[in-house]
């Protein structure tokens, strides 16, 4: 195994070759604010939270798809990025409709989290309080697309680690939205069985089991870890 | 096939054309003005004046003059005819027999033609782009002949990296670079692509290559399998092109007849077959990371790259993503060589460029032109300038460009003349505006697209430009204030610098560039709403 050194916000980290900035980060006890990353899923750098400053490099790059080269050295909290950061969390509050006082996840959110690592208290930018639906078809589960970030963590969990492939994104642009089967009602999709794992991978109260009130939502992320470790490691034991 | 059989077929089809031809434009554009009517009165005057033994008609590709046609050219007069109705078609023969010339006749020596230089477009207009025989009389299929023959792969893309083409998708990233780092991935399978979505409002350079001059294509992605070591190439295509889809499927077809295309070409150990994607015509699907994920039969949506396709493309195997025009150089680059292409163009850009050239202008339609002519010279002496009033501004590179203000119309057009000023050569999209465009409103009208565009992926782009273009939207309607052009010109910045690929990251160019040239605009519809304002309160 090759290894690579290079420093984050200074402090020197080695990490092995082909790892990511943001594992990199992790090594070094440096957080970088993320959303559509998830362990034990790819990743698919579309959330653009994780993006960091390396020096000699003209663009920001995403630290959750970006491997580490020698003697990179690499800045995670200048202010460019704060604010673009901020910004992108405004836009993200701005697009749907993030109600937390009602919100199952309140409390619990990573979209709350997120919100506060940056520093936002308001949105600049007009909410544009989308027209979107709830779908409580299933007999345990419900989507309240109203609280979607399209970070596309669902489509993921259930396509590379249950295997599934309920979810899907629909349409395009700000008409996205997360789809159930061919677009059906959710609880008509035969091919989910129902595991759960998309209520768990939900950074918010999108996805959410039936039942649950507001500030209640409670995730089994280790779940997720334990299943791939499970397949991948042989480990039958949590 | 071999090289004597190639050159025999020229010389039977040479042999078998009329000494007068009537060239017919059979293109999208002069077909909506009912050309496929005039090609066929045409034919029948032919056959009832009794020229037939001398005089054919052939329905050839877009002449280029598309705001003028139905076009109709007689070779090798070089008679031009104009907004040719059905009615006219006797007459147009008929003057061929000493008959009366109809006021109808255009100047083929105007300004418009006599300053292009064809490259890529050397054919269209003379050759019918459904004979595959016409386009080996032209000396067609003899470059990719000399390619496998005379030159090892490491030479042709020696040669094409000297020749100092730059790609002509939008971003000019130098052609030879690309396929010396395709070929030299190890993999035993890769791919050549040929991106034909043109995607950008306005533009019609790619779809008139491929409905024109099928062949031109297919011969610069069989030199490029070649040289990168592929056997196996995909022409993306859009669905809105049914017209180049029905030639390039086509032109497949006869090319493999004569085993110009398929296994064993020209009866060499080298394999090329194309095959064509059709596309459903989302403008981020001409992204090339986002084309192959379509070509794979997924979302159209980018992926961080890298990867760069040239590492793992279509199905991860290495991938030579070219554009349409790019490619249409290639078979010319061979046959004149290295040398020859870079003495035209500018330092940095070589070569021709097409462009379509609409909005405010007298001369609507398509020219090639040798990188480096100024700005001036395409708008005012080929294009004939605004029809009424001043040019005020020019926009190119469609909803990634800019728009460059009439001051700076002596510029020389090449890819770092333009990226300097804040606009980009991008796939060749040219609109004039005059003295009645509001560049506000301009603005607007490209972030409108890009919002309607937008893959909706990542957030800066989904979000950002639905903001973007509401900001806008309020400046049109007299409804802002400076604070929401803070909040612009912000925003801009954060989606150029954090969106995932480049439809993202260059939404935001009509804006800085009309904030950069004409600011005053802006403001203007500010301070209409400030008076607003301190009225009503
Ligand atoms: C949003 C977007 C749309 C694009 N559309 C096209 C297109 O329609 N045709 C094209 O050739 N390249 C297009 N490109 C550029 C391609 O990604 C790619 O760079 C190009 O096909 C490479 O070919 P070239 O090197 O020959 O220019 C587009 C890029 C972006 C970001
Ligand atoms: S920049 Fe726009 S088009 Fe590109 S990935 Fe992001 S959302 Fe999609
Ligand atoms: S966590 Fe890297 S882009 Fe979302």
């Amino acid at each position: 195994m090759s290894v690579r050194t290079l420093t984050i916000n200074n402090i020197p980290v080695a990490i092995e070759e082909g790892a990511t900035i943001l594992e990199a980060a992790k090594e070094a006890g440096v957080t970088i604010p993320t959303l559509c990353h998830l362990e034990g899923v790819s990743d698919v750098g579309a959330c653009r939270l994780c993006l960091v400053e390396v020096e000699n490099i003209n663009k920001l790059l995403p630290a959750c798809v970006t491997q580490v080269t020698e003697e990179m050295v690499v800045h995670t909290n200048t202010p460019k990025l704060q604010e673009y950061r901020r910004m992108a969390v405004e836009l993200i509050f701005a697009e749907g409709n993030h109600v937390c006082a009602i919100c199952v996840a309140n409390g619990n959110c990573e979209l709350q989290d997120a919100a506060i690592q940056v520093g936002m208290d308001h949105t600049r930018f007009p909410y544009r309080f989308p027209d979107r639906h709830v779908d409580v078809s299933h007999s345990q589960f419900g989507i309240d697309h109203n609280r979607c970030i399209l970070c596309t963590r669902c489509i993921r969990v259930c396509n590379e680690i249950e295997g599934a492939h309920v979810w899907d994104v629909a349409q395009r642009g700000e008409n996205c939205y997360i789809a159930s089967g061919l677009s059906q009602p959710w609880g008509e999709v035969e091919a989910c069985t129902s595991c759960g794992k998309c209520v768990d991978a939900c950074p918010t109260g999108a996805i959410f089991r039936k039942g649950t009130t507001s500030a209640e939502k409670q995730r089994d992320r280790a779940k997720l870890e334990f299943v791939v470790n499970a397949r991948e490691k042989q480990e039958w034991t949590r | 096939m071999d090289l004597t059989e190639l050159l025999k077929i020229a010389n039977a089809e040479r042999n078998k054309q009329k000494s007068i031809r009537v060239h017919c434009c059979t293109s999208t554009g002069c077909q909506a003005a009912n050309s496929l009517s005039v090609k066929n009165n045409l034919a029948t005057a032919v056959k009832e004046s009794g020229l037939s033994d001398r005089v054919e008609v052939v329905g050839v590709g877009c002449m280029g003059f598309c705001g003028r046609g139905p076009l109709v050219q007689i070779d090798p007069e070089d008679t031009l005819y104009e907004e040719v109705t059905p009615e006219d078609a006797p007459s147009i023969i008929d003057a061929l027999n000493g008959g009366v010339v109809k006021p109808i006749q255009g100047d083929s020596q105007h300004p418009f033609f006599a300053r292009q230089m064809r490259i890529v477009r050397q054919n269209t207009g003379k050759v019918d782009p459904e004979s595959i025989e016409e386009y080996i009389a032209v000396g067609g299929y003899q470059s990719l002949y000399k390619a496998i023959y005379d030159l090892t792969p490491t030479e042709i893309v020696q040669e094409i990296s000297k020749s100092g083409l730059r790609g002509r998708g939008g971003g000019g990233y130098p052609t030879g670079l690309k396929w010396a780092t395709v070929a030299k991935m190890a993999g035993e399978q890769k791919y050549v692509i040929c991106n034909g979505d043109e995607g950008d409002p306005g533009a019609f350079m790619d779809r008139s290559v491929l409905e024109s001059d099928p062949h031109l294509v297919l011969e610069g992605m069989a030199i490029a399998g070649y040289a990168v070591g592929a056997n196996h190439g995909y022409i993306y295509v859009r669905a809105e092109y049914p017209l180049a889809i029905q030639r390039l499927q086509k032109a497949i077809q006869q090319a493999k007849r004569y085993g110009i295309l398929g296994s064993q070409i020209f009866e060499s150990p080298f394999d090329f077959k194309i095959d064509i994607r059709i596309g459903a015509g989302a403008f981020v699907c001409g992204e090339e990371t986002a084309l192959i994920q379509s070509i794979e039969g997924k979302r159209g949506n980018p992926v961080p790259r890298p990867p760069y396709p040239a590492e793992s493309g279509l199905w991860k195997w290495p991938t030579l993503i070219n554009n349409v025009e790019t490619l249409a150089n290639i078979a010319a680059i061979i046959r004149e060589g290295a040398d020859w292409y870079s003495s035209i163009g500018t330092e940095n850009s070589k070569g021709t460029k097409i462009f379509a050239l609409t909005g405010k202008i007298r001369n609507n339609g398509l020219i090639e032109v040798p990188m480096g002519i100024s700005l001036r010279e395409i708008v005012e002496e080929m294009g004939g300038g605004v029809p009424e009033g001043e040019i005020k501004a020019v926009q190119t590179g469609g909803p990634s460009g800019g728009c460059i203000p009439a001051s700076m119309l002596d510029i020389p057009v090449d890819y770092d003349s333009l990226s300097k000023i804040g606009s980009m050569m991008g796939s060749g999209g040219m609109v004039v505006m005059d003295r009645a465009t509001s560049m506000v409103e301009v603005a607007q009208f490209y972030m409108e697209f890009c919002r309607e565009e937008s893959c909706g992926k990542c957030v800066p782009c989904r979000a950002g430009t639905v903001q973007l273009d509401a900001l806008l939207t309020k400046i049109v309607n007299k409804k802002a204030t400076m604070d929401d052009l803070t909040k612009l010109e912000a925003l801009c910045q954060m989606v150029k610098d954090t969106s995932l690929c480049g439809l993202g990251i260059t939404a935001p160019n009509p804006v800085l560039s009309t904030l950069r040239y004409f600011k005053e605009e802006y403001l203007e519809l500010i301070q209409a709403n400030n008076l607003d304002v301190s009225l009503t309160s």
